[in-house]
């Protein structure tokens, strides 16, 4: 049975609201999140201003245990653990408890990435003014990285369209989960046409906007 | 005052040892403008950075002003190193802050007051001649204004000590001169003693007064810059030297002379405005032919370096080399 375009529309727009809320609010937690793991990472390295070979030695250890797996299974296999801190494992809600462990990880790398390519000598120089670990973190190491940083949040953006609609085809809400049953479960190519095309203009702006900040933050 | 005794700085690595400095002891006074010279991998980047601690000795200890700072906790240490301004060759801006905000930064880790930090920086603006400038950024910088932003910076907690990391290294000559000369204001405006390492013999013989000599991680030479350059001892330290400024003519020159005896005339101090070389030839009738030399300001004195040959009765030629050795540095010159 094909859907009717006439009543459908509704149900696109409050799917794509859906989709959006899972984006954000999954990337404000994997920001947060991601960038203390990833100073954490940085810091701790060899030669770091906290270096600490234990902490960092089973950060990197979890990051590739965790990162290599494919997000579909990582979202069926910590189900449990989502029913335990969500209360269940369908919709909005639920889908946002995955995909933040998912991207807090590829968050991390970028972090830790960006923070690598800070001139050591601009870390060095606060050292030698007498800043502390702490303060070489709050005032060197994010506003220094902060430009490449919202670039790599871009693309990790990106990434949590991607990661939302397949978490909507296993029981989370949004644009995934409409494609999923409307879509490719009823031989109906104009939803997934219609999905399709929203989740492209999504990136579209994702996209236009992080490009844009970061190069207001970049003067360039 | 700064005091390094007995310092050893070991880097292990998974294979190896390095010993990038061996066993220094140095005085640095209060007032100086100390410069370490030493070619690359000398260790003399490894003993500054053992001043402010951003590397630990070892073996050793290293006192600023009588306190051995390596005793000091991670707090204290903290507060020691606002006392050490320091400038880097790659000046190391941070290129999130304006000119303005680089200067301010040392201030605002100390927990200055927002309007003590405003009138602190613009007065280092006008000591750095950089006013104009207060609102850009590092990269609308030129080298030069670059490394005058990172002076004010250093400055900005009031140190006593300024420590320079090849502060001109990566800077052309006029702007090299230009931030000498800026440097020689601190040291004597300022009062503040003042470190600096180099490759560049140029830069010791603008504004040090005192010299050490650097070599796989020793200090080989140490003394004033005058009396270290206008008699050096150790053959690296004559190399410096060579770099500058050539003591003798080429091989090739030199060839010319194979049948003649060559002299070497050392003149130091105020001996170099004296026409005594032309007093003691006239004297005993012998007569001098200058083939090389060279005469030049150190440290507001004079140091002149000739290589002549003299023609005459052997035995007066003798009397003239012996009234001369009296007065100036003689030796004979070995043609090869």
């Amino acid at each position: 049975m094909k859907v009717d375009w006439q009543t459908f529309w509704p149900r696109i727009v409050e799917a794509t609201f859906e989709t959006l809320t899972m984006v954000l609010t999954t990337l404000a937690f994997s920001t947060i999140i991601g960038t203390i793991i990833g100073l954490t990472l940085f810091v701790t390295r060899k030669g770091g201003i906290l270096e600490n070979k234990w902490v960092s030695f089973i950060l990197n250890l979890g990051i590739n245990i965790i990162r290599p797996i494919p997000f579909v299974i990582l979202l069926v296999a910590l189900t449990p653990l989502t029913r335990l801190v969500v209360g269940s494992i369908i919709g909005t809600a639920a889908a946002i408890f995955p995909i933040t462990i998912a991207a807090s990880f590829v968050v991390a790398r970028v972090v830790e990435n960006n923070l690598i390519s800070i001139d050591p000598g601009v870390i060095e120089a606060a050292e030698a003014m007498g800043a502390s670990p702490f303060q070489i973190i709050r005032t060197v190491l994010i506003p220094e990285a902060l430009g490449p940083l919202i670039l790599g949040l871009t693309f990790v953006t990106v990434s949590l369209i991607d990661f939302s609609a397949v978490a909507g085809t296993v029981g989370g809400g949004g644009l995934g989960h409409v494609a999923m049953t409307h879509g490719y479960q009823r031989f109906d190519t104009s939803v997934i046409v219609v999905t399709v095309v929203i989740l492209i203009i999504l990136v579209q702006l994702s996209q236009w906007l992080g490009n844009k900040i970061s190069r207001k933050i970049l003067r360039r | 005052m700064i005091t390094f005794h007995n310092v050893t700085k070991t880097f292990t690595t998974k294979n190896r040892e390095v010993t990038a400095v061996k066993d220094v002891n140095l005085t640095i006074e209060q007032g100086d403008i100390f410069g370490i010279i030493g070619f690359s991998g000398a260790g003399k980047s490894t003993l500054l950075r053992l001043v402010n601690l951003l590397e630990e000795p070892t073996e050793g200890k290293v006192t600023i002003n009588g306190q051995d700072i390596t005793v000091l906790s991670k707090k204290q240490l903290r507060e020691q190193r606002r006392d050490i301004g320091m400038i880097f060759q790659n000046f190391n801006l941070f290129t999130s802050r304006t000119v303005f905000g680089n200067i301010a930064y040392p201030l605002q880790l100390a927990g200055v007051a927002k309007g003590e930090v405003t009138r602190r920086v613009n007065e280092l603006l006008t000591f750095v001649g950089l006013t104009e400038k207060a609102k850009h950024y590092p990269e609308q910088l030129s080298g030069g204004q670059k490394q005058r932003v990172g002076i004010a910076r250093a400055l900005a907690t009031s140190p006593s000590i300024l420590i320079c990391d090849e502060a001109t290294s990566a800077l052309d000559p006029n702007t090299t001169a230009d931030i000498l000369q800026l440097i020689q204001k601190v040291n004597r405006e300022l009062g503040i003693t003042v470190l600096l390492i180099t490759h560049e013999m140029q830069v010791i013989e603008a504004i040090c007064n005192r010299v050490a000599v650097m070599e796989e991680g020793q200090v080989i030479e140490t003394g004033t810059v005058f009396e270290t350059f206008s008699n050096p001892q150790h053959p690296t330290t004559q190399r410096f030297i060579r770099a500058t400024e050539q003591d003798l003519p080429s091989a090739h020159l030199l060839g010319q002379w194979s049948d003649t005896q060559l002299y070497r005339i050392i003149f130091k101090g105020d001996r170099a405005s004296d026409p005594l070389l032309s007093k003691i030839t006239r004297k005993h009738d012998v007569d001098v032919n200058i083939i090389y030399g060279t005469v030049k300001e150190l440290q507001q004195r004079f140091f002149g370096n000739l290589i002549v040959s003299f023609e005459g009765q052997p035995a007066a030629v003798a009397q003239v080399l012996q009234e001369l050795k009296q007065i100036v540095e003689v030796k004979e010159v070995q043609v090869a």
